[in-house]
């Protein structure tokens, strides 16, 4: 098998193969940060610098990793990168830190630092490894940033905190949907981009579990 | 008493792990597809959230707070930056350990809960309970019934979810939709449903 480019791994993680619509990873964090775009955006940069270095540090000592110990070796690495990370935040945005409360300590167990550590890394040259997460991490950003921006356009008629739609309650016309700015809104929207992305690349259709065999009509089915 | 039973009370319903903080998510999909593994699996989180924010709670108040230290002469020590690697290093070792004691002496559930038990040393709603154990200032009590609490929210939704999926697979759902959109949208309205809990004062 040759290697992957630089291209295909920075890049095909956005759409072909997104974490959260695909892979199914770290989607905790996902739903529970959008209402706003400002904390989407800060999620997405501190989500794409960990799995990024942390795919540069264990695919660097990836031959000296025993494999029974692997785990708590690319969790102590992980844990290390994120406790950086949430140190820098307080010290220099405190209240966005405040408003992303546990979810930056969460970054620790989103999957996709773990899988992409442990699927692509433990295999791969350390700057290529490096390129994936960046990559993975973009994905991510695509999906956190695209969810942020429509609940908080539609929900509160703003962007990043500057007014865009002026909403009906300070005298201008839009009526928010004030359902957006719930956690639920969230999870529709990301069923939707699914359904979107879907649609649009058929090759990541699921088979449906059961199928009606072709000479029932639907009458008699039900 | 009625502080510790209103606080499992909000800890199941009103503050529900996975439908009101989202956390577990990554496994409450995955393995949602069959109602018997998703309640095993939901019987472990209660197990290893039980366990782990009690000692959790003891580790950070005597080692890593502010001041915690003074016991061994270090009144001005502040660990709590230590916390998140000292805590996900407790959950992978209680883990691990709970693992080898159901191995020993109860194989019929070591069995029953097979792969999921390493599994849930990933598991967010684990590591976020504690977290949010810190950031509300849990006392040891306090945090050995919220842990049980969020174990058993978890549970109970993993196991709702799962109920609805096993009946929403001989449905006609469309092409693009099928398997990972529609179950988003089932966890949407069923945390829709949770919101109605979160008027609820005790």
């Amino acid at each position: 098998m040759s290697l992957p480019t630089y291209r295909e791994v920075l890049f095909n993680p956005v759409f072909n193969n997104n974490p959260i619509g695909l892979q199914i990873l770290g989607i905790c964090s996902a739903l529970a940060v959008t209402s706003n775009l400002k904390t989407a955006l800060v999620m997405s940069v501190c989500l794409t610098m960990v799995t990024g270095f942390s795919n540069l540090f264990v695919s660097m000592i990836r031959r000296q990793i025993p494999s029974s110990i692997r785990m708590i070796v690319q969790m102590v690495i992980i844990a290390s990168l994120v406790i950086l990370v949430d140190q820098i935040l307080k010290a220099y945005a405190f209240s966005l830190s405040k408003q992303l409360s546990v979810f930056v300590g969460l970054i620790i167990t989103n999957c996709i630092v773990m899988g992409r550590a442990e699927a692509f890394a433990m295999q791969n040259p350390p700057l290529l490894s490096f390129f994936d997460g960046i990559g993975n991490g973009l994905g991510y950003s695509a999906m956190l940033i695209a969810l942020g921006i429509i609940r908080e356009l539609f929900g509160s008629g703003k962007l990043a905190g500057y007014t865009i739609l002026p909403v009906v309650n300070d005298g201008g016309w839009y009526l928010p949907n004030g359902m957006l700015l719930l956690p639920p809104s969230a999870f529709f929207l990301i069923g939707l981009f699914i359904w979107g992305i879907r649609s649009w690349k058929t090759s990541q259709l699921e088979q449906p579990a059961f199928k009606m065999a072709p000479q029932v009509s639907n009458k008699e089915a039900y | 008493m009625e502080h510790y039973i209103s606080l499992f009370v909000r800890a199941v319903f009103v503050e529900n792990m996975a439908l009101a903080f989202f956390l577990g998510m990554c496994t409450f999909i995955a393995i949602s597809k069959k109602v018997e593994t998703a309640i095993g699996l939901g019987i472990a989180v209660v197990l290893v959230l039980g366990i782990t924010m009690p000692v959790n709670n003891l580790i950070f108040s005597y080692f890593l707070k502010e001041g915690a230290l003074a016991w061994a002469g270090l009144p001005d020590a502040d660990l709590s930056f230590l916390g998140l690697l000292t805590f996900i290093g407790v959950i992978a070792a209680i883990v691990q350990i709970l693992e080898m004691t159901l191995d020993k002496y109860v194989p019929s559930l070591y069995n029953a809960l097979g792969v999921f038990l390493p599994l849930i040393t990933v598991n967010c709603a684990i590591l976020g309970g504690s977290l949010f154990m810190v950031e509300r200032d849990y006392n040891l009590a306090e945090s050995a019934v919220y842990g049980v609490g969020a174990g058993v929210s978890w549970a109970l939704a993993i196991a709702a979810l799962a109920g609805i999926r096993e009946k929403l697979k001989y449905s006609d759902v469309p092409a693009g939709l099928q398997g990972l959109g529609i179950t988003f949208i089932t966890i949407g309205l069923m945390s829709l449903g949770f919101m109605s809990f979160s008027g609820v004062q005790l």
